[in-house]
């Protein structure tokens, strides 16, 4: 039966059902992530920004590593960041800023006036952004490949997806929390993002194996999604002395999604906190406030 | 009884925090709109219409007091009320300039939980009723102002709401796209009894034409409540004439004329602004006890070197109702949106 248009009052129209609440929410997450995907056919610009560009700084590694003498397998090794970078700017700039200019655009307000849980909009964000990022990311790894002649032992097809997909939670998990926080503290969303932008390229081991910052490699694997997957991944994908991990494919896995939960329980908190100091304050939802 | 009423507050107050002290925003506000009525909020700015709906959208917490939407109580029941309610603002900017306009309505339906048939066909249902068709498939961007709220106006009917919130809905609309509004809005009450909605504005005519019932609002209370013919009658006894001037009266300007016997309020109507950039007349609205006052005012005007260009009588609008009231006209309104506690 329909769900709209049934009710003869009020108190019908708000009896929902939990399967109702369950589809309304399931509902609003394809509702959100349909600008995201629509997107990739409407901004042909991103062909340049987002793979001409990516592409000419994993093209700087490739010649410094070769002109080092650095094993092969290093070139992969910048490939495979460069397209997982494009990951992470999506999650500094398209989740953790998000909802900083979803404020001033005016749909924070009709967000939280909706009957949908805001957890479904941040999951919208990234369910979109994920997909529209996988074609960018995809791009990045066959021009790579092609131009510098990357090969790939991938023995465990069905593992690195797995490892992939456990990557993206909590790096997306990271994002929805970070959407709270950036519009908690923000002035301005441009500069929090451009201040995790870069110590991430560093940190994260986009441009070289982790296990060569040494010490602080075990910390900051055991804090940084991007970069306990990156080495995860590496590790599958060019199996050799070259690519040894921080930690064994399993125990990353294992830390990945630990941090998926922790993160994602942190964005609904956050969140929890950002409507109810919102209603409290009276300007975090407001434009220009 | 609270629960069978659409809306229902009782003492409602607002307190922003700010420096150097706090801001009254709305001072115990107490009102009852009745399922089916279209209810009013006619006030200036800074008078508390924007608070009062933002805590009856669930945007807001009351400071103290309490308000009921639709029977749901909205510190505890926001989920429920947000599955029946809601808003539209003027001169909103929402949703995704890259999408096209049916698109972008599809993607609100979504927010709303409608199922993907029920969604579409509601959307074009709504493109026709607003008379989107030719801008069915054009991007957001492209909009006009006039389309954009267009579209805003359909958003705001994707759920079939049982109380919808007009907030200041044709605010930067040309006359015609604001008259276009209005009757889309006259249209949903025709079609949808028993449906809500509250309007606030502080355009006289706009409340009028589409309000049942109207309150006035100030500094965070409500000065006034009834119909526009009930409370026109509050200044029926007076008589308003409309004069205009070549320039404002000198010794004393407009208080000396508002301070003559027989005279109830004397305000300017005209655009203060543009005083000095070309205008060469400004216009006065004065109401007067009597009929008789008038030929002191004309007196008084001249001693004060002024010359009469235009005299009219008129018959008393809402705003001689809010003069009457506050003693100042929409004009001159506070800037800081709202009274200092």
């Amino acid at each position: 039966m329909s769900e709209v248009g049934i009710a003869r009052t009020p108190r019908e129209a708000a009896d929902w059902s939990r399967g109702r609440v369950v589809r309304a929410n399931l509902r609003a997450v394809a509702g959100r992530a349909y600008p995201r995907i629509i997107g990739l056919t409407r901004e042909p610009s991103w062909l340049f920004f987002e793979i001409l560009l990516p592409f000419l700084a994993v093209s700087a590694f490739v010649f410094v590593y070769r002109a080092l003498g650095a094993p092969e397998e290093f070139v992969g090794f910048v490939v495979l960041g460069g397209a997982m970078t494009a990951f992470w700017l999506n999650v500094v700039w398209m989740m953790a800023a998000q909802f900083y200019w979803e404020k001033d655009q005016g749909n924070l307000e009709l967000y939280f006036t909706a009957p949908m849980h805001l957890m479904s909009i941040l999951a919208g964000m990234a369910i979109g952004g994920l997909v529209m990022t996988s074609s960018r990311a995809l791009a990045v790894i066959v021009i790579g490949s092609l131009v510098y002649g990357v090969s790939y032992q991938i023995a465990e097809p069905l593992l690195l997806a797995g490892v992939f997909l456990l990557t993206m939670i909590p790096l997306y998990g990271l994002g929805m929390l970070f959407a709270s926080l950036f519009l908690l503290w923000g002035r301005e969303a441009f500069h929090l993002a451009q201040l995790l932008q870069e110590p991430i390229y560093f940190l994260g081991g986009v441009n070289f194996p982790i296990r060569h910052l040494g010490a602080v490699s075990a910390l900051v694997v055991a804090t940084l999604p991007l970069a306990v997957g990156l080495d995860a991944m590496r590790q599958l994908v060019f199996p050799g002395q070259a690519s040894e991990g921080v930690l064994p494919v399993a125990t990353e896995m294992l830390i990945l999604a630990v941090m998926g939960v922790i993160f994602l329980v942190g964005a609904r908190l956050a969140l929890r906190y950002l409507e109810t100091l919102a209603r409290r304050e009276g300007r975090l939802t407001l434009r220009w406030q | 009884m609270p629960d069978d009423l659409s809306i229902h507050a009782r003492a409602l107050t607002r307190v922003y925090k700010a420096k150097p002290e706090p801001v009254t925003a709305l001072g115990g506000v107490d009102l009852d709109v009745e399922p089916g009525e279209y209810f009013g909020l006619l006030g200036p700015n800074g008078a508390g219409k924007t608070t009062l709906i933002k805590i009856l959208t669930t945007l807001l917490l009351p400071t103290s007091g309490t308000a009921r939407v639709a029977g749901f109580d909205v510190v505890t029941e926001t989920a429920k009320i947000r599955r029946v309610i809601n808003m539209v603002a003027g001169g909103e900017q929402s949703g995704y300039g890259l999408l096209t306009v049916r698109e972008q309505l599809w993607m609100f339906s979504q927010f709303y939980g409608l199922p993907q048939r029920d969604g579409w066909r509601k959307v074009d249902g709504l493109i026709e009723v607003t008379g989107l068709q030719e801008q069915r498939d054009q991007k957001v961007r492209t909009l006009s102002t006039g389309q954009r709220q267009k579209l805003n106006f359909a958003r705001g009917l994707l759920n079939d709401p049982w109380v919808l919130f007009l907030d200041e809905p044709t605010l930067g609309l040309d006359v015609a796209a604001a008259r276009d509004l209005r009757e889309h809005t006259l249209a949903w009450k025709a079609g949808a009894p028993g449906r809500t909605l509250l309007l606030t504005t502080h355009y006289m005519v706009e409340a009028e034409q589409l309000c049942d019932r109207i309150a006035i609002v100030d500094r965070g209370r409500i000065l006034a409540l009834g119909t526009p013919g009930q409370l026109r009658r509050r200044v029926q006894a007076e008589s308003i004439f409309r004069i205009e001037l070549d320039h404002l009266p000198e010794n004393g300007g407009l208080d000396a004329i508002a301070g003559l016997p027989g005279v109830v309020s004397a305000v300017r109507t005209d655009d203060e602004s543009s005083e000095g950039a070309g205008a060469d007349r400004v216009a006065l609205k004065v109401a007067l006890a009597d009929d008789s006052a008038l030929t002191s005012v004309v007196t008084a005007v001249a001693e004060r070197g002024s010359h009469l260009v235009g005299l009219a009588k008129s018959e008393p609008s809402l705003e001689d109702v809010f003069v009457e009231l506050v003693g100042r006209g929409f004009g001159a309104s506070d800037e800081d949106g709202g009274s200092r506690s």
